[in-house]
């Protein structure tokens, strides 16, 4: 890649202005600021857009009753039952079983609290889900390096 | 605390703090430097490796190794840890901090806080330098940034912590003793040995060249077996693992083509030079690779031509990568 063709293209820089290894007219090699790629912002994008579906589609499970709220906080972490059973030490079969809203309703707040410790919320906004998905991170301008 | 921790930003994370720990410690080393003699550059499509629940493509070695392998070669005496118990690990990084050393650590991304909201995903393969400690915060030299940063102890006990795939446990690794000379050209020489025969014979066909072209034949299979979606899905995942953040462009290709060029002058090899240019070329292919992946992500591209495209131009990627490692290996072994 030739120093003019380094990306300058906005879009995902989140305040990270990264480097570039790119040639310059004598073919030597230098480092030089890219402020985001295309092919980049859409991979990006895309991994964020598949995160906010999955949550739609939890909401709805949740209003029907056949989800529990805690299946929405988990995957709004990206977690799945074996990392969430990493992460909060409950055993992952529990864990499946607390995703199953009869079980979950259950449960006490001290029964919630390896969760509710790990996520930083109360054990209050533990048993509600918004009524749609938070937005995915903004695209940010290209020329201010705000870091967040 | 540590006012003489130089900090330089750099493309990729582990490279960045190897260099930086290694000219902190006297030997004056770039970021290109230390990803070449730490024998950086790699291949593998290992599909039964998941991260963030897509199969692993990776352009580099293991976390750690980098370090690792440039220490080694370079005849450095290094000390790395790893913990059990959270507050050992952390009564470890303080002691260390208090002893005036700069500390690496492996650190998963997604409990950063100082990271953009749009990077945060479970990877746990991040390296950064803790270089001081002011009040309930650790003062941080990541090399993906342009200056140091501040992160709240609690964070980075999680982020040292993190679980899953690739998981650090709590890892440190810092400089114990520099030896008297180094044998430079004799690191160089060993490492890009050492990435030649990684990518051209190592004899699992995940790996180095056979790998890419494992990955360019099942590519074409994954529209008929997965459908569209997770087809999608996975092909977006190979991009970020070749473009994003501290990749260094190209899934490492351009790195290494500035590490050649150094290792050109290290050796006194014009024709490492050249095949530096060679490896420019291969990172602007990996590049097209990625653009056109990009527009089939975006729905711009048909998606069965493309996926034919695709793989072909996988194809040609790797006898590329072929070619050129096997230059090297002639031009650097006697």
């Amino acid at each position: 890649m030739r120093k003019e063709d380094v990306p300058q293209e906005g879009g995902w820089t989140g305040g990270c202005r990264e480097v570039n290894y790119a040639v310059d007219d004598r073919g030597r090699y230098l480092l030089e600021p890219s402020l985001g790629w295309g092919p980049k912002n859409v991979a990006l994008s895309q991994a964020w857009e598949e995160i906010r579906e999955q949550l739609i589609v939890i909401i709805a499970e949740v209003k029907a009753g056949k989800s529990s709220p805690l299946a929405y906080h988990m995957v709004s972490r990206q977690m799945d039952p074996s990392l969430l059973s990493q992460y909060s030490g409950v055993a992952r079969w529990r864990v499946k079983r607390h995703l199953k809203p009869t079980v979950f309703a259950k449960l006490s707040d001290e029964a919630l609290t390896p969760y509710s410790g790990l996520f930083g919320i109360s054990a209050g906004e533990l048993r509600t889900v918004p009524s749609e998905p938070p937005p995915p991170p903004a695209e940010d301008a290209p020329s201010e390096g705000d870091a967040p | 605390m540590n006012p003489e921790f130089h900090h330089r930003q750099s493309a990729h994370c582990e490279s960045g703090v190897t260099a930086n720990l290694l000219s902190h410690h006297g030997l004056p080393c770039s970021e290109a430097m230390a990803f070449g003699v730490g024998a950086g550059l790699f291949f593998a499509y290992v599909p039964f490796i998941k991260l963030n629940f897509l199969p692993l493509t990776t352009y580099r070695i293991g976390p750690g190794g980098i370090f690792k392998k440039a220490t080694k070669r370079l005849g450095i005496t290094v000390r790395q840890q790893t913990f059990r118990n959270p507050e050992e690990a952390e009564n470890a990084l303080d002691r260390l901090l208090d002893a005036g050393r700069p500390v690496g650590a492996q650190t998963g991304v997604f409990w950063l806080p100082y990271f953009p909201p749009a990077y945060r995903f479970h990877f746990n393969g991040h390296n950064l330098v803790v270089i001081g400690k002011e009040g309930d915060e650790y003062l941080i030299s990541d090399p993906i940034f342009e200056e140091t940063v501040l992160c709240p102890k609690a964070d980075l006990r999680k982020a040292r912590f993190a679980k899953g795939a690739l998981a650090p446990k709590g890892k440190l690794y810092y400089v114990e003793c520099m030896p008297e000379q180094f044998d430079l050209p004799k690191a160089v020489e060993g490492a890009i040995l050492e990435v030649c025969r990684s990518m051209l014979s190592t004899p699992l066909p995940l790996v180095g060249v056979r790998g890419i072209h494992y990955l360019a034949r099942q590519l074409t299979k994954w529209p008929d077996k997965l459908g569209d979606r997770k087809t999608l899905l996975r092909l977006g995942h190979i991009i970020r693992m070749q473009e994003e953040i501290g990749t260094g462009g190209a899934g490492f290709r351009f790195i290494y083509a500035a590490f050649l060029q150094e290792a050109a002058e290290v050796l006194g090899n014009d024709k490492l030079f050249e095949l530096s240019g060679v490896c420019t070329e291969l990172g602007d292919l990996w590049r097209d690779f990625a653009l056109l992946a990009a527009r089939v992500c975006k729905g711009r591209a048909a998606m069965g031509d493309s996926f034919q495209e695709l793989a072909s131009l996988l194809h040609t990627c790797a006898t590329h990568e072929e070619t050129l490692f096997t230059e090297l290996r002639s031009a650097v072994a006697r």
